[in-house]
This record gives C-alpha cells, sequence and structure tokens, in this order.
C-alpha cells in the first residue's frame, strides 16, 4: 500500500473505497475522503443519497461490505471491543433526539459518563451540568424529556454527547424534525461547537450553517460523492450540474 | 404599546357541569338513550332484589351442621363449616400462624414499595422479592429452629393458591426476561432453542404439561430421588407462565423505537448495560398491562393443580360438597364463595397495576 493512502496522524477519519450494500441495493459507491482533526464538514444531499448511511458507519451503527474505514487511529472492523472505545470517542446526535424517557434530563446526561466512563455519580453530575449550562438549559435538569420542547431536548442530546468528551461530532440533520423558531438556538450551539476546534461532521439542510462554519462541504447523490469544495466555491459556483440543480432547488427560500 | 392582557376566565354555566349534567348527558340525552336507561333499570330491579334475597336476607350465617340450614337462602353455615380447609388444606391447626406469616410477609414486602423512600426501594424490593419464595419454602416445610416438619401433602386450600401463583410469578418475569432476549438474538445456537422451547410451552395445554411434569421429570434425575409433587407443579406451572411471559416481553422489545437501541449504542454501552439501562425499563413499563394480565391468568390456573392430586381451594370445595355431613347440595355457596375469593385477588392486582402505570408515566410520547 503506498504511503500516500497511510492514515496520517492529523487524520480523524478516513474513508477508503468505502461500498455498502442492504441486501443488493447499492447505496453507498466507493466513497473516499478524509477528515482532518479540528475539521467542519458538511454533507447535503436529495434524500437517499446515502449520506446519513456514511456518517452511520463511522461509529458502526452501520456495517459496510468492502473498503476501509479508520477512526482516530482505529480501524474499523468486526472486533467488539474497538467498536465500543471508538463510540465512547465520536457523539452523535440524532434527528429525532432520542433522549432516554424514563430518565429525567440530568441521569440522561450522567448516564454515559457513569456507566461508560466509570465516573462517581457527583462528578458525572457536574460535568452534566456544566454542559447543561453551556447549551443554556440549567433550570430544567430535573425533568423528563416529553416535558421539554424539541428545541430544548435537541439541545439536551447536544449536552450529552459533549458529557462523553469526545473528539469527534457526528450530527445527523440535527434540526430536520425542529418548529423553525428552534432551529436557531440548536444552531447556535453547534456554531460554538465548531469555534472550539471539535472535529464536526454534520449532514443538514441548512445551508446558512454550512456557510457560516464549514471548511468543506461535500454533496453525495445516490450513493456517491458528486462535489467536494470550500463553502464560497461550492455554493457560488458549483461544477457539477447535480449540483447546481440541488442547489437551485433548496436555495430558493 | 399597551401589554398583553389576556381576557379574564369566566365559571362554566351550572347545567353543564356537576352530577346532574352528567345524568343528563350519559343517561337522559336523546330518546334512545332515555329508552335504554329505563330498560337497565329495569333490568336490575328485576334481578338484583332475587340475588339480595339468596345471599343476604334469607341466608344462614349461624351454626354448625347440616342441621342449621333453612332451604330458604343461601347456607354460608357450610362456608363457615368448612373454611378452615378452604384456606389452608390439612395443614395442622395449630402449625397455620407458620402460614399466616408468610402471608403476612407478603403483604409488607408489597406495601413497603409505595412506603419506602425511592432510592432505597429498588434494591430493598430486589432483595426480598428473591429472598421470599426460599425463605417462605422453609418456614411452611419446617424442620429447623425447633419448627416442627410438615410434609407438602398437607398444604391446600386457597394459601395454595396463592403461594404456587406469587412463586410462579417472581420466577417468570426474569426467566420470561431471558428467554425473550434469547429469542432475539443473533446467534443462532441461542435463538433457535429459544423458539423451540417457547413454542413447545406456549403449544400444549397446561394440564399435559402438569401430567407430563408429574411423570417425566423424575426420569430426568437418577431413580429413586422422590421429587416433591408440589415441586413438580411449581416447576411445570412456571415454565408454562415464562413461555407467556418472554412473548409479552418480546412485544414490549418490539415497541420501543430503534433510536433508543442506538442512542445507547453511541453512547458506548455495552449489550447488558443497554438492555438494563435503557431498553428493559421502557419494555416492561409498556408491557405492564399485558404481564399483569398473564399473571391474573396464572393465578387462576393453579386450580389446575387439582388434577395431579394437590388440594387447592377448588378441590377442597368439591370435596366438601360431596362430604356425607353436607348433602343438601350447596354447589352455589362453594362456587359463589371461591369465584369471589379469586376476583378479590385479581382485582387488588388489577388496582396495583394501574397504580404503577401512573407511578411511571413520565410523559413517555416523544
Amino acid at each position: 500500500m503506498d504511503t500516500q493512502n497511510q492514515p496520517k496522524n492529523e487524520d480523524s477519519i478516513v474513508l477508503t473505497g468505502l461500498n455498502k450494500w442492504y441486501g443488493n441495493f447499492h447505496v453507498l459507491k466507493n466513497i473516499n475522503f478524509t477528515v482532518k482533526k479540528g475539521e467542519r464538514i458538511v454533507i447535503c444531499g436529495p434524500s437517499g443519497s446515502g449520506k446519513s448511511t456514511m456518517i452511520r458507519c463511522i461509529n458502526r451503527l452501520e456495517e459496510f461490505q468492502k473498503g476501509s474505514l479508520v477512526v482516530d487511529g482505529v480501524a474499523m472492523n468486526e472486533d467488539i471491543k474497538n467498536i465500543e472505545s471508538i463510540r465512547r470517542e465520536v457523539g452523535m446526535v440524532f434527528q429525532h433526539f432520542n433522549l432516554f424517557p424514563h430518565l429525567t434530563i440530568l441521569e440522561n446526561l450522567t448516564l454515559g459518563p457513569i456507566w461508560v466512563k466509570k465516573m462517581a455519580k457527583r462528578e458525572a453530575e457536574e460535568i452534566g451540568m456544566k454542559y447543561l449550562e453551556r447549551v443554556k438549559i440549567p433550570d430544567q435538569a430535573n425533568k423528563f424529556p416529553g416535558q421539554l420542547s424539541g428545541g430544548q431536548q435537541q439541545r439536551v442530546a447536544i449536552a450529552r454527547s459533549l458529557c462523553m468528551s469526545p473528539k469527534i461530532m457526528l450530527f445527523d440533520e440535527p434540526t430536520s424534525a425542529l418548529d423553525p423558531e428552534m432551529i436557531k438556538e440548536v444552531l447556535d450551539v453547534m456554531v460554538e461547537l465548531a469555534d472550539e476546534g471539535m472535529t464536526m461532521l454534520c449532514v443538514t439542510h441548512e445551508m446558512g450553517f454550512a456557510k457560516t462554519v464549514a471548511d468543506r462541504v461535500i454533496f453525495m447523490d445516490a450513493g456517491e460523492i458528486v462535489e467536494e469544495n470550500k463553502p464560497e466555491p461550492f455554493f457560488n459556483n458549483p461544477q457539477s450540474d447535480r449540483l447546481q440543480l440541488f442547489l437551485s432547488q433548496i436555495l430558493q427560500h | 404599546m399597551s401589554k398583553f392582557e389576556p381576557s379574564p376566565s369566566l365559571p362554566a354555566p351550572i347545567s353543564t357541569i356537576g352530577p346532574i349534567a352528567w345524568v343528563r348527558k350519559n343517561l337522559f340525552s336523546s330518546i334512545a338513550n332515555t329508552a335504554v336507561t329505563l330498560f337497565c333499570i329495569y333490568l336490575l330491579s328485576v334481578i338484583i332484589p332475587p340475588i339480595l334475597e339468596w345471599a343476604f336476607f334469607n341466608a344462614d350465617w349461624s351454626g354448625t351442621t347440616e342441621a342449621d340450614c333453612s332451604k330458604d337462602g343461601a347456607c354460608w353455615v357450610f362456608i363457615g363449616a368448612w373454611f378452615n380447609q378452604l384456606i389452608y388444606g390439612d395443614y395442622p391447626i395449630d402449625q397455620q400462624w407458620r402460614i399466616n406469616i408468610v402471608l403476612f410477609a407478603l403483604l409488607a414486602i408489597i406495601s413497603m414499595q409505595y412506603l419506602l423512600p425511592d432510592d432505597k426501594k429498588k434494591t430493598i424490593g430486589l432483595y426480598s422479592f428473591i429472598a421470599f419464595p426460599f425463605v417462605a419454602m422453609a418456614i411452611l416445610y419446617g424442620g429447623f429452629l425447633g419448627l416442627e416438619v410438615v410434609d407438602n401433602n398437607y398444604w391446600g386450600g386457597f394459601t395454595l393458591n396463592i403461594f404456587l401463583a406469587t412463586g410462579g410469578i417472581l420466577m417468570a418475569l426474569p426467566i420470561g426476561v431471558f428467554w425473550a432476549l434469547g429469542r432475539r438474538s443473533d446467534m443462532p445456537l441461542i435463538r433457535i432453542p429459544s423458539i423451540i422451547s417457547i413454542e413447545v410451552f406456549r403449544g400444549v395445554p397446561l394440564i399435559t404439561i402438569l401430567f407430563m411434569g408429574s411423570v417425566m421429570l423424575p426420569l430426568f434425575f437418577s431413580a429413586g430421588t422422590e421429587i416433591d409433587k408440589l415441586l413438580r407443579a411449581f416447576i411445570m406451572i412456571t415454565l408454562f407462565q415464562s413461555a407467556y411471559m418472554a412473548e409479552v416481553i418480546r412485544g414490549g422489545l418490539q415497541a420501543i423505537p430503534q433510536g433508543q437501541y442506538e442512542a445507547a449504542d453511541a453512547l458506548g454501552l455495552g449489550y447488558w448495560q443497554k438492555m438494563y439501562l435503557i431498553i428493559l425499563p421502557q419494555a416492561l413499563k409498556i408491557s405492564i398491562p399485558n404481564i399483569v394480565n398473564t399473571f391474573i391468568a396464572l393465578f387462576k390456573d393453579t386450580t389446575l393443580v387439582l388434577i395431579i392430586g394437590l388440594f387447592e381451594i377448588l378441590s377442597v370445595s368439591n370435596n366438601a360438597l360431596q362430604n356425607s355431613k353436607w348433602l343438601g347440595g350447596h354447589h352455589i355457596e362453594g362456587y359463589v364463595f371461591v369465584a369471589l375469593m379469586f376476583w378479590v385477588c385479581c382485582f387488588i392486582m388489577s388496582r396495583i397495576s394501574v397504580s404503577i402505570e401512573e407511578k411511571l408515566n413520565t410523559g413517555h410520547k416523544r
């Protein structure tokens, strides 16, 4: 294998020739890209293009059949021990929040640190409250997820991932299930996170966010990466027809 | 610009709230409704007085023998005379305080769940529920601390139904959980035997299983070991109920959104952590009506042990009816009494389940 393809130290995530099939359906076709530490990547594309599937491969919520995926220097393969240790370093925020409804907000936040990182309860609660203040809802600590609005729940979900001190944060359409007036409060948290240097991969339709925060924007369609560029040339000078069509459709409003 | 002041809230008109409004709306709202209401009132007036006369006004309450039974109404003397056997079976009367202690302990464990503060409740509850069957068996059988040994064949009556059911319930829930998890496992070596065993125990009538247990269980142990009849019945009833419980819990597991499993995985939780902390609490909570249903069915199924010669309440009642000293035909009193005993216990179980559901209702639906 030539040295060009060896993952370098500053590389956070390296996908090489990644292919995935659902049965006979070829959902990811020959994905190649690299994410450096501290980079912020936005992935956009029409639905069904495989963008969510691709980032879910990174913490092995989805498995792939061909190619290689190296996260933080660790090759992702069948080894269970690897998977759990990687998941500790990779935080994920879901479209439908996925908070644990039978636990209070604070318990949601302290679950990971207590049971995965074996932290003492008091220390975990301090960390939980710190991140709850970061996302500006410390007064909700003892409520249940069902009592919070969508925007608040998503902010809790972000805080929950941050409590594990991850190196990489994955966002799978974090604002797609929110009412418009709540989108801003979640995006503000994500912008702050980006400013602090967190490595982020974000699948989103919020193009304003992409223009503000992203180092690179990736366009996927039908399972492959069609175009990849810095935000300025990506939006103002799209090279491929498919991207031009996509941008004309979503930048209407 | 003036601040937005919402208009004051007014009280509702009198004719739309209160008991009169309820009667108007629910019983007499339309011609058809009124007709049905009047018909129901008529039906009740025809059915209830004769029942009351038979059960209370013309009934015989005091006395000790058949001679005290007049032929007019219910002869509760019959129940009174047989009461001790109906409840305790043939357990020696001077030792029945041991049964009472165990019953009291059971009530205490259940009430602790309502009275103790939250953090102590879980651990104390868990240990006491696990220890209870063994402690109960030890006390009832005896043979230590000066407690006289009472052979299992003397147990009987309603307390036998209660103990078989309680023990069965306490064992069926954890066994059912593991069985359900096994059935959903990715590993064929675990999944296939789980499926086969669940379908075997579900697909065969309980009576058949009880017979099979009586005949087959001794074969699994070395020749000559006498396995207690009661133990055989208990094992078979428990396995039968566990199979049902496994399917009930599997339904609950399927109802948990995939996102919960994924969020737990994304945090880095291991399989058992995920099940214990996230999935099972939610699955069990959703399944509470179904679980209690299965318990109630198990409780009533305990009457079937009369087939293998254990004298629970129904068989005591049948024996009493055929006793030569009580040939006045008191079948109705007997069956009404047995039905009443079961109904009271099952009703208590239902109310407990409703209170558990209300307590756990944390506004689940998001």
